[in-house]
């Protein structure tokens, strides 16, 4: 059962056309990814779900009340530079009927209540807004581009906290350019390119629509000819790179198996296998348009 | 939703408390002046026949001081204070939430009063004790026109913040109108001494009637109609023109 539905939503802003069409529908506990380049349409649709914006044509049908079951994560928007952590999340609680325990949340979080907004990390800044996010009990959060600006180390902590977060069975419509959060968050994600839905699918399954190609780079000594006769193999090239021919073998399946029973990896050196990743997935599925 | 609005007027007052600056133009300063020129220039003590025979640091300057508290909260903190949540995205954040970003204005200008209430009254008592400043004559007439003319300046403050693209150039356009308004008022040059055409300019902008009204009320006279009209007319133009122009984002 859908709790997000969103069917030919278009939104212009005069003549500038933010998002063109777009439909989609996320399932009630899933993290819904929505991935697209700067300027794609990305937040213009998640605030439309937010009901921050009305779509100029189509429709948006949340199955959840969108100030009290709905919590949003907004890009560029902060707090007063002097409130505190505790206040700011006891202030935020305060506003809806069943609010969560917003001292546990501050320290799954890792905050600390004393702090001022204005002296926190732009990481504590984030979960913090997360944390608000959630402050509701909500159904359903929103969270646009949440790791934008961190550090490795800041991004992979809030990472942690989003998955904690899905397993209290929260419905999280996440927006983000990174696809490495993607692979790690998302069950199920639509691209957008240009205002337009370019796939809707798991990321396995994106990759495997670019291709889904693997491919192995070793050097040896030995004839690599053989090779060629396997099914799992598509092409074998060879070429001198300095300290003996280097080859590229690619193909689909169980590849790396197949090559190994012919050649035995103790005759190469150097083996390492290359797969297709969500970028190169998500370039395919959106370069064409935009580069 | 009431203990909503409580909570948020609770942490506003604390937020405006944090601020040094805020607390020092709108009741340190105002008070510290009366004070400070009171009991250090004899002439601020000593009866003056062109001011009717009492002194200037009766009526005329308490009022003055008074005036000062509010245009500082109702052109400076207030306008700014709203157009940085603007800016920085607090009232659309909140238009997520139950709570309607309108309640967070409520908060502010509730603030703003009880602000003005507080360094009036501060105005008043210790400049009673310190200087023997007369307690307001017609304290109710006092009363009445303090919040009239609050609620017009904090109506202009709104105003400003409501067509204000940025919190610089809403700093910069407040404290350019503040300047021109006290002087109006008779911060500078009492409304008694002023030219017969500069008094009759004095009498339709809102910070001479308000000073004038003070004035008045504070010697135990009745404010007089014009001034009262004229407060109210701006408080209704700004306040109208304000709820259109207002945005959230």
């Amino acid at each position: 059962m859908a709790i997000i539905t969103v069917d030919h939503l278009r939104k212009t802003y005069g003549t500038r056309v933010a998002v063109e069409d777009v439909s989609f529908s996320v399932k009630e506990g899933e993290v819904f990814g929505i991935v697209g380049r700067n300027g794609a349409g990305k937040t213009t649709t998640v605030e439309c779900v937010a009901g921050l914006r009305t779509p100029t044509a189509g429709t948006v049908t949340v199955d959840a009340d969108l100030k009290e079951q709905v919590g949003v994560q907004l890009q560029e928007c902060s707090l007063p530079d002097k409130i505190r952590v505790g206040e700011a999340l006891a202030l935020y609680a305060s506003f809806y009927s069943r609010p969560a325990d917003w001292r546990a949340l501050a320290e799954e979080a890792g905050l600390d209540l004393r702090a001022p907004f204005g002296k926190l990390s732009g990481g504590q800044r984030q979960r913090l807004s997360v944390a608000l996010a959630l402050v509701g009990s909500p159904r359903i959060a929103i969270l646009d581009e949440l790791t934008t600006g961190l550090d490795p180390r800041a991004r992979r902590e809030t990472w942690d906290l989003i998955a904690r977060i899905r397993e209290r069975g929260v419905t999280i419509l996440l927006v983000t350019h990174f696809m490495e959060e993607v692979e790690r968050l998302c069950d199920r994600v639509a691209v957008i390119s240009r205002g337009r839905v370019r796939a809707v699918d798991t990321p396995e399954g994106l990759v495997a629509r670019a291709g889904g190609e693997q491919r192995l780079v070793f050097h040896t000594d030995d004839p690599v000819d053989d090779l060629r006769a396997l099914p799992e193999v598509a092409s074998v090239t060879v070429a001198d790179v300095g300290n003996g021919p280097e080859v590229t073998v690619t193909g689909t399946g169980e590849l790396l198996s197949a090559v190994a029973a012919v050649l035995p990896p103790s005759r190469t050196r150097g083996l390492r296998m290359e797969r297709t990743t969500l970028d190169d997935a998500f370039l395919v599925l959106t370069g064409k348009e935009e580069s | 939703m009431t203990k909503a609005f409580g909570k948020l007027a609770a942490v506003e007052a604390r937020l405006f408390l944090r601020e040094p600056m805020a607390v020092f133009f709108a009741i340190v300063l105002p008070v510290g002046l009366l004070l400070a020129l009171g009991t250090t220039i004899p002439a601020f003590r000593e009866a003056d026949p062109s001011l009717g025979g009492q002194r200037l640091v009766d009526a005329p300057f308490t009022a003055m001081m008074v005036l000062l508290s509010v245009v500082t909260l109702g052109l400076s903190v207030l306008p700014a204070g709203l157009v940085l949540y603007r800016e920085r995205g607090v009232l659309r954040r909140l238009s997520t939430t139950p709570v309607r970003p309108g309640a967070l204005l409520s908060a502010q200008l509730l603030i703003n009063v009880v602000v003005s209430v507080v360094a009036t009254t501060l105005t008043l008592v210790l400049g009673h004790l310190v200087l023997g400043v007369p307690t307001p004559g017609s304290p109710w007439a006092f009363a009445g026109v303090f919040v009239l003319g609050t609620l017009t300046v904090l109506a202009i403050g709104l105003l400003l913040a409501a067509v204000a693209p940025s919190s610089r150039v809403v700093q910069g356009v407040g404290a350019a109108l503040m300047f021109p308004l006290l002087f109006l008022a008779g911060m500078w040059l009492p409304r008694p001494l002023m030219p017969e055409v500069l008094r009759r300019i004095s009498d339709f902008t809102p910070t001479g009637a308000f000073g004038q009204g003070l004035m008045d009320t504070l010697g135990g006279h009745t404010p007089q109609p014009l001034h009262l009209a004229v407060l109210a007319g701006w408080a209704l133009a700004a306040g109208l023109a304000a709820a259109r122009l207002f945005r959230w984002e």
